[in-house]
């Protein structure tokens, strides 16, 4: 990657992010093996630094720090200095002179990994930042998408759901048209961010209108705890509109997948026979969520200074 | 230094050796080490049929991720490890790579195998051996001795990534010179990396050198 940290997926080229994507399915192969471990960064250290709780993302990150040889650290806010009030800047002070080659950091506030980069020697990998973005998310969405269609140019993907609070979405978005996908956001007005008109999709109000051109739905959480007024009547008039459920299946190609990058808010957002049924990819997302972070860590961290690699 | 027939000549009798060695081949498994050992592990495996009139699995096996100089160079791309559905439990595998240089690359290949399951036995075939080993290892079946200057590179094009078939010596790139070739970064165009840095070039494009 020509730069040392992964932050955006605005910052991939098409060759990048198709490099990160090819690497991932050579690492997938590591985890079918009796062995499940490479080599390959024995002797780095890799701090997960979590302000945000997750369960998901902090533990597919270790493993696929681990399953390369790092060691690794988990640094969860609760219970750490910064409940003493320690800074952001501080903290990444500390990490650095204790020698971290790599930091996965989540936080609370949109554009806290790029402020880290700024301070930080080692990488700095976005494991979500706000409302602003949650690049690994969407590359593996990618791939799980190339995975199940075979091909990403010209796939047509609806993002449905509460766009507004969604790193996910906006990672997906830029990532997605970067690689030839189409995709269209779904969504009701009130969670639809005001530059979306700028963003690299079509938009619409409408989920049955979009659902049977669409080879892809990717539904969303509902993120009320990001949510400081009401964007939407009742949860069931949002469920009506634009949750998925079994009669709304019916209008997807035989072929369409149903994606959510979890955790999934059962028959609000998506119904409970959907979640567990075959065209459903959540947990390949999981799976494929070790494999790419797997890909991220290497080709950061894997070769010399200067060329994505370690001071 | 050579060129298509000699190539095609010299794989022929490594794959007779091979059968002869192994006594008719028969739990034989031919690993390649990319790049440009995985055609050659398949056109051994063509030979070894068309004289025995049995197949022979064949596969490739990166190395990337188990190489001892990472940090010395830009990040690799990697390459594909295709394992038959024999696996490699209880089995002879040879190893094929186009030239045994340091013999670093073999160290590793050895690592990676050992990660994928026990073989019988391991044996190592080279189109070329350019000698300057910086490990106690050798092969057991070789296309071509080529005594080398340190000085000097060795590239091997095989038609199926080059267009044509040749063994090529030239004088070492200038120490330094020319770090875009760097190998991850376009691991099929031909190029050439340069000192040290070439030690570890295993992708990059109608190679150079190296283990």
């Amino acid at each position: 990657m020509t730069t040392p940290h992964l932050l955006s997926t605005g910052d991939l080229s098409r060759e990048e992010a198709l490099g990160i994507l090819d690497t991932a399915s050579e690492m997938a192969r590591v985890g079918d093996r009796s062995v499940k471990k490479l080599p390959t960064l024995r002797g780095l250290t890799v701090v997960n630094l979590f302000f945000e709780d997750s369960t998901r993302t902090r533990t597919s990150f270790e493993l696929a720090a681990k399953r390369l040889s790092a060691d690794v650290i988990n640094f969860s806010a609760k219970g750490s200095s910064v409940s003493k009030g320690e800074s952001l800047k501080d903290t990444a002070l500390t990490l650095q002179a204790m020698g971290a080659d790599g930091i996965v950091i989540r936080h609370a506030a949109s554009g806290a990994a790029r402020r880290l980069a700024t301070w930080a020697q080692g990488c700095v990998v976005n494991a979500g930042d706000g409302t602003h973005e949650h690049p690994t998310q969407a590359l593996l969405d990618a791939y799980t998408i190339r995975e199940r269609l075979g091909r990403l140019e010209g796939v047509r993907v609806a993002i449905v759901g509460d766009i507004l609070h969604s790193r996910v979405a906006r990672s997906n978005v830029f990532l997605l048209a970067t690689l030839g996908v189409e995709v269209t956001v779904v969504a009701p007005p009130t969670l639809l961010p005001g530059t979306v008109a700028s963003w690299p999709c079509a938009v619409s109000y409408d989920l049955d209108e979009v659902l049977p051109k669409s080879d892809v739905v990717m539904m969303l959480r509902v993120q009320s705890e990001r949510m400081d007024d009401a964007f939407f009547p009742t949860a069931r008039e949002y469920s009506r509109r634009y949750g998925l459920d079994d009669e709304r299946l019916t209008r997807l190609a035989d072929h369409a997948i149903v994606m959510h990058p979890g955790p999934m808010i059962r028959g609000m957002e998506i119904s409970a026979r959907i979640a567990d049924s075959a065209r459903s990819t959540i947990t390949d997302q999981v799976t494929n969520g070790v494999s790419v972070r797997m890909a991220v860590l290497y080709l950061l961290l894997g070769g010399s200074a200067g060329e994505g690699g370690t001071p | 230094m050579l060129e298509g027939p000699e190539i095609t000549r010299a794989l022929t009798r490594v794959a007779h050796e091979i059968l002869e060695r192994t006594k008719g081949g028969h739990d034989v498994t031919l690993l390649g080490i990319p790049t440009r050992g995985v055609p050659l592990a398949e056109r051994l495996a063509a030979r070894i049929e068309a004289v025995e009139g049995r197949t022979v699995p064949w596969g490739s096996l990166d190395i990337t991720m188990y190489r001892d100089d990472l940090r010395l160079a830009p990040v690799r791309a990697v390459g594909p490890t295709r394992i038959p559905p024999e696996g490699v439990d209880g089995r002879l595998v040879v190893l094929v790579d186009d030239v045994l240089f340091s013999g670093r690359t073999v160290r590793a290949a050895l690592d990676a195998l050992h990660d994928l399951g026990r073989p019988r036995a391991v044996q190592l075939a080279a189109l070329v051996d350019r000698g300057h080993r910086e490990l106690p290892i050798r092969a057991d079946y070789v296309g071509k001795n080529l005594p080398t200057s340190l000085r000097e590179t060795v590239t091997v094009q095989l038609a199926e990534l080059d267009g044509h078939d040749a063994v090529l010596i030239g004088p070492a790139p200038r120490r330094g010179a020319d770090t875009t070739d760097a190998p991850g970064t376009s691991p099929d165009t031909p190029g050439v990396a340069s000192g040290d840095l070439a030690r570890g070039a295993k992708d990059s494009g109608a190679r150079e050198v190296e283990e």
